[in-house]
């Protein structure tokens, strides 16, 4: 029963395709029949959603971008109540926004089934958190499945479905960046996804919907209960495997299985030296197949990326079976505590172990003809706004409004950030964001610095759709308490940081349908600010406009929200672009040195700009000498 | 058989593309493959990479220091950065074309990327150069310069499959409008390369 790798089945039926580990996902989703499908775009979960609302309307899928993820989970359990199969998908930082409905959703449970995506992203890559869904599933009480790879990933979807409508669960498909973006030959055993079934049942009225002190308390042995049923039902699975036949164990999930696997075979005999234990079911741990592997070996070495999970559920099961192993993980400092692993890491670590418990063995690296200190020093190159970005231009005016501010009335002007690309106006040389926390934080973050600093002046900077996402009751509260900030609307139509997905403000839905577009200097009204404006970033003479603006809404007593619209170059095709005039310039470099954009470069003395210019004429509007101008149309 | 290539370059230079051609033909040949992209964040202007895993058995998508077989780079720093995954003797083709940081921060090294490129040459003399933005601005668009080093890599004979392959799924994948200019970047680039590595 117990493989190294799950088999899959190859049928005639069976197709094989290049996949991305979430579009092995999306089409695991779609084999599995899943009907309603909604989710908040963030990386590296994003592409599932994508890939499923491409088949959608052939397929009979509803699918949608929700505003932001709680909103999304809330929606699906609406559909898995009816009997319907929903997915969900989020990133890690995701399911904390969603954490309040699946909390109380354990207890009740759905009908039909519910599948949660949540993309982990160890390093982190792209995100504010290394937090781990697994120890997430384990606090929620909804079982977690981890896949290695995106084969893994396309068979724990369809196992996921069945898992959750068999229990009547949420279940959580817990994946990292290495799977999600991760590519690989993935056998599907349906060539092309065909339309799924419609749902059938609707809602049936039961007071097992509404949760009440009354029924949280009846349901919660329930729910006590499945855990140790789910976990008996993992002990059978195959995804839980077993092989070689070693004193030493190891023990791992994930893509962490993969780096322990080819570490371990650069060891001659290591299927006499090891025994792998592979986990692709974390939570409920399956405790019964994880005893059978335990009374196999003397010591246990745990491999795994982000929290020492896999390592508190065995010490306790060696704790409560009574086993003589010596365990070597995180908890005691022979694996790295946090950041991405990779198959060097894993054999360090293995090493580690391997000396601490007196083997002689140790696993070999490969040896490269350059290491990384023999490297000569290289430029860094730090993820910066794109060439043209509306958000340089918004930035810029907004540090020239704070200079005058300070010049004149010796203000200091606090800048608060939020999540998105206008993150990225923390780089050199713009240092436009003095905090950054999470979605939506930095309206009611400048918030509390102003009750702390009342003599500085508060801005927050947020993006259209994190406005949506979680941005509204954070202007409700300022209004309400009287907070005295100035927030500005980075409007640029469009999610950009995840690949461009449309938001309640651009009246359009992922499947392509017109909606009602959302204005945000409407919703700003409604919530009862008083000094709204609108400001127009695309013309190439904007930045006085934007500059004077930005000022009188510093100076404005109580909230004021300005809306820049624009447009994001990485969607749109730029018109023109700019030169420099050699005999113009002065080479005095101000245009590089005050806005690190990246079509600005310098060559022997005088700057350049490079293919890469998308026309926003901002190096136009500061250059001292009028030494820039429109160099052509782009076609 | 295991074989390992490694794509570096800057956030929009195509290097996801280039994995993704060289990924397929491998499929295509019988292999099992297995890439790691940078997406998301660091794509703005930042350093990626991608790693392309090729072999007879299915492994984790990152590859081990001094492990690769091939390294592309389509930037001589970037080229430069990820060196140390290359295993001794292995193979390296790269874009002689630079491209400078868009600002840099205190502290931040000055950029030279003659020395960088006699650095590659020093501990890899059999090393592949050629200004392929150049050559692919040539044929009609500077951004073809990832095709072209493709039909590098075939023109140097060090793709784990036959270059038909690759033809063919380059056919298939680049959409109609820009085939004809990626076929003729991937084209002039594999002769070239072919001419100068024939003995």
């Amino acid at each position: 029963m117990l493989k190294y790798y799950p088999e899959f089945e190859m049928s005639l039926l069976t197709d094989k395709k290049l996949l991305m580990g979430n579009e092995a996902i999306a089409l695991g989703a779609i084999e599995a029949g899943v009907q309603v499908v909604t989710g908040y775009p963030g990386t590296p979960s994003t592409e599932a959603l994508e890939t499923i609302a491409r088949y959608a309307n052939r397929c009979g899928i509803y699918t949608e971008w929700s505003s932001n993820e709680k909103v999304a989970l809330e929606t699906a359990v609406g559909a898995a109540y009816s009997g319907a199969k929903a997915l969900v998908t989020m990133k890690q930082v995701g399911l904390n926004v969603a954490s309040d409905p699946l909390m109380s959703l354990s207890y009740i449970g759905v009908k039909g089934a519910l599948v949660l995506l949540v993309a982990d992203d160890p390093g982190p890559h792209s995100s504010q958190t290394e937090q781990d869904t697994r120890a997430f599933g384990h606090f929620a009480n909804i079982p977690v499945l981890d896949p290695s790879t995106p084969q893994e990933a396309y068979e724990l979807t369809k196992l996921a479905f069945e898992l959750s409508n068999e229990f009547e669960i949420p279940v959580v498909l817990r994946t990292t960046t290495r799977v999600s973006h991760s590519c690989g030959d993935v056998e599907v055993t349906v060539a092309e996804p065909s339309p799924v079934e419609a749902v059938e049942e609707g809602f049936v009225k039961d007071r097992r919907w509404t949760i009440f002190p009354k029924l949280t308390a009846e349901r919660h042995p329930w729910l006590e209960s499945l855990q140790g049923k789910l976990s008996e039902r993992f002990s059978e699975l195959s995804f839980n495997s077993v092989s070689g036949s070693g004193k030493i164990g190891i023990i791992a999930s994930g893509v962490s299985a993969l780096y322990v696997k080819e570490a371990i075979e650069t060891a001659r005999g290591f299927k006499e030296l090891f025994t792998l234990f592979r986990i692709g079911t974390v939570y409920p741990f399956p405790e019964k197949a994880a005893l059978s592997f335990l009374k196999g070996i003397d010591r246990l070495i745990v491999a795994e990326e982000l929290d020492p999970y896999l390592e508190e559920q065995v010490l306790q099961l060696i704790g409560k079976a009574h086993l003589p192993i010596d365990v070597y993980g995180k908890k005691n400092g022979f694996f790295p505590v946090s950041g991405e692993y990779n198959v060097d890491i894993v054999i360090d670590s293995i090493n580690r172990s391997l000396a601490a418990c007196g083997e002689n063995l140790r696993l070999s690296h490969a040896s490269s003809a350059v290491s990384r200190e023999k490297l000569p020093p290289l430029p860094i190159r730090a993820p910066t706004l794109c060439a043209g970005c509306m958000h340089r231009t918004v930035f810029y005016a907004f540090k020239q409004a704070a200079k005058q501010l300070k010049k004149e009335a010796q203000t200091d002007t606090i800048f608060s950030g939020d999540i998105g690309c206008y993150t990225l106006g923390n780089a050199y040389p713009l240092n436009m964001v003095d905090t950054c926390l999470c979605m939506g934080a930095g309206i009611s973050l400048a918030g509390g610095l102003f009750r702390t600093n009342p003599k500085t002046k508060h801005v927050a900077f947020i993006g259209d759709s994190t406005f949506f996402h979680s941005g509204i009751p954070a202007v409700v509260n300022a209004v309400y308490n009287g907070a005295d900030i100035t927030l500005a609307v980075l409007d640029n139509r469009t999610t950009a940081m995840t690949g461009h997905q449309p938001h309640p403000g651009v009246g359009v839905t992922v499947l392509g349908n017109v909606s009602k577009a959302i204005e945000i200097a409407d919703v700003v009204r409604s919530c009862g600010v008083e000094s709204i404006r609108t400001v127009n970033t695309v013309d190439p003479d904007s930045l006085e406009s934007c500059v004077k603006a930005a000022k009188e809404a510093m100076n404005f007593k109580g909230p004021s929200v300005i809306v820049f619209k624009g447009k994001c170059v990485g969607i749109t095709k730029p018109d023109k672009y700019y030169k420099i005039k050699p005999e113009a310039c002065t080479g005095c470099g101000l245009c590089i040195k005050e806005l690190g954009c990246p079509a600005l470069t310098l060559t022997v003395d005088k700057p350049v700009i490079q293919d890469s210019c998308s026309g926003c004429g901002l190096c136009a509007q500061i250059c001292p000498s009028e030494a820039i101008c429109i160099g052509g149309v782009k076609l | 058989m295991k074989y390992d290539i490694l794509i570096a370059g800057v956030g929009g230079q195509g290097v996801i593309l280039a994995s993704r051609m060289l990924a397929l033909a491998a499929m295509k040949a019988g292999f099992h493959v297995s890439t790691a992209e940078t997406i998301g964040m660091s794509q703005r202007e930042g350093s990626v990479s991608s790693h392309i895993r090729i072999g007879d058995k299915v492994s984790g998508s990152l590859i081990p220091i001094g492990q690769a077989d091939l390294l592309l780079g389509l930037e001589p720093a970037e080229t430069v950065r990820n060196l140390p995954f290359l295993r001794e003797g292995g193979k390296v083709l790269v874009n002689t074309h630079a491209i400078p940081p868009a600002s840099r921060p205190p502290g931040s090294p000055e950029y030279d990327p003659a020395a960088l490129l006699s650095f590659l040459c020093a501990y890899y003399p059999d090393i592949l150069c050629s200004d392929f933005t150049e050559l692919a601005d040539d044929v009609g668009t500077y951004r073809a310069a990832n095709v072209a080093m493709l039909g590098a890599a075939a023109g140097a004979r060090v793709l784990p499959f036959e270059e038909d392959i690759l033809k063919a799924v380059l056919d298939a994948e680049i959409p109609e409008k820009y085939r004809a200019v990626n076929d003729a970047a991937f084209e002039r680039a594999r002769k070239c390369i072919r001419f100068i590595s024939s003995p």
